[in-house]
């Protein structure tokens, strides 16, 4: 399986991401440049967290323009598996891949803290190998991740199981004290409706080893692997 | 040539955390009388056309494509040749 690791300008955390999925997966990782239009030849694209193109006019609506993400919306398209981490949901909200967008944080802050996330959906092929309602510790590093989306388009995510993690306790209750940012539902990652987009604004990549003293965030990327190998067989 | 200015704040349905907090600073310097505060962006978009009617029609596709998101925010311009 081979996996691409999207490289805006203003990417930050495109080389964690390299080495969290080579490390939880031992499988192959490029760098993508994001002037690249061409896709061929990879099975899953992350899109990693960073401040792309400075944040400027809107978290992730440069981006969304960069060649690199007409490729990625036919990859999506296809079917291929895109995870998007923190700027990488921005950009694959600007993008019209996940519904909804980000406002800034409700306390006007970044925030950078440890986060539990409550698994919602263990039937993606993101989350395929965790418990249901599996608790997560994964941090969180952002200004805007203050997820909103109209109310019609919630009832959605909710009646199709696309809420994939709220931002809980560490025994999975979620409450308005749990909620770090002001997100609508507690929401901290969704998926589309066919389950091969996910985005999230906690990072796997940064917990992702025992040595780094937390590797919660591993079992993404072995879910990703698994899924793959259950397709292709 | 035509120059459009143009004002994007978040929509009347988004809580503006940002505006918010303005409003409340405002409040505490005395001004009470300050119903609610929208931050937003402003931004002067010089379009190089003397057909006013293709000037509006290409800024407002701008602002529909980039320049503002339509699921959180709304946005008016002005044109005026230059």
């Amino acid at each position: 399986m081979k996996f691409g690791v999207v490289v805006f300008p203003g990417s930050n955390c495109d080389a964690d991401c390299f080495h969290a999925v080579q490390a939880a997966t031992n499988e192959p990782v490029e760098y993508i440049w994001h002037k690249t239009d061409n896709l061929e030849g990879f099975d899953c694209i992350i899109l990693p967290g960073g401040f792309s193109y400075g944040d400027y006019l809107r978290v992730g609506a440069i981006a969304r323009f960069s060649p690199v993400m007409d490729a990625v919306i036919n990859f999506a398209k296809g079917g291929g598996l895109v995870l998007g981490i923190c700027n990488g949901f921005q950009v694959l909200l600007e993008a019209g891949l996940l519904p909804g967008a980000m406002r800034r944080n409700d306390n006007l802050q970044f925030i950078c803290e440890d986060t539990f996330l409550k698994v919602e959906n263990n039937g993606t092929p993101f989350t395929a190998l965790c418990q249901e309602n599996q608790v997560l510790k994964v941090p969180v590093a952002h200004g805007d991740g203050n997820y909103y989306c109209g109310e019609e388009t919630l009832k959605e995510l909710q009646q199709n199981n696309q809420v994939v993690f709220r931002y809980s306790d560490s025994t999975g209750e979620v409450t308005p004290k749990t909620n770090p940012n002001g997100s609508i539902d507690s929401i901290a990652g969704i998926c589309n409706k066919e389950g091969n987009v996910l985005g999230m604004m906690p990072h796997p990549e940064r917990c992702a080893e025992e040595l780094l003293g937390n590797a919660d965030g591993e079992i993404m990327f072995k879910s990703i692997l698994a899924t793959w190998q259950r397709r292709v067989r | 040539m035509y120059q459009a200015k143009i004002y994007i704040t978040l929509r009347k349905s988004v809580l503006d955390p940002q505006g918010s907090a303005v409003t409340k600073s405002l409040h505490a310097m005395g001004y009470d009388n300050v119903n609610d505060v929208r931050v937003g962006r402003y931004l002067v978009v010089d379009v190089d056309t003397t057909d006013k009617e293709a000037a509006e029609k290409q800024v407002q596709d701008m602002c529909n494509k980039l320049l503002a998101n339509p699921v959180i925010e709304d946005y008016t311009f002005e044109l005026a040749e230059v």
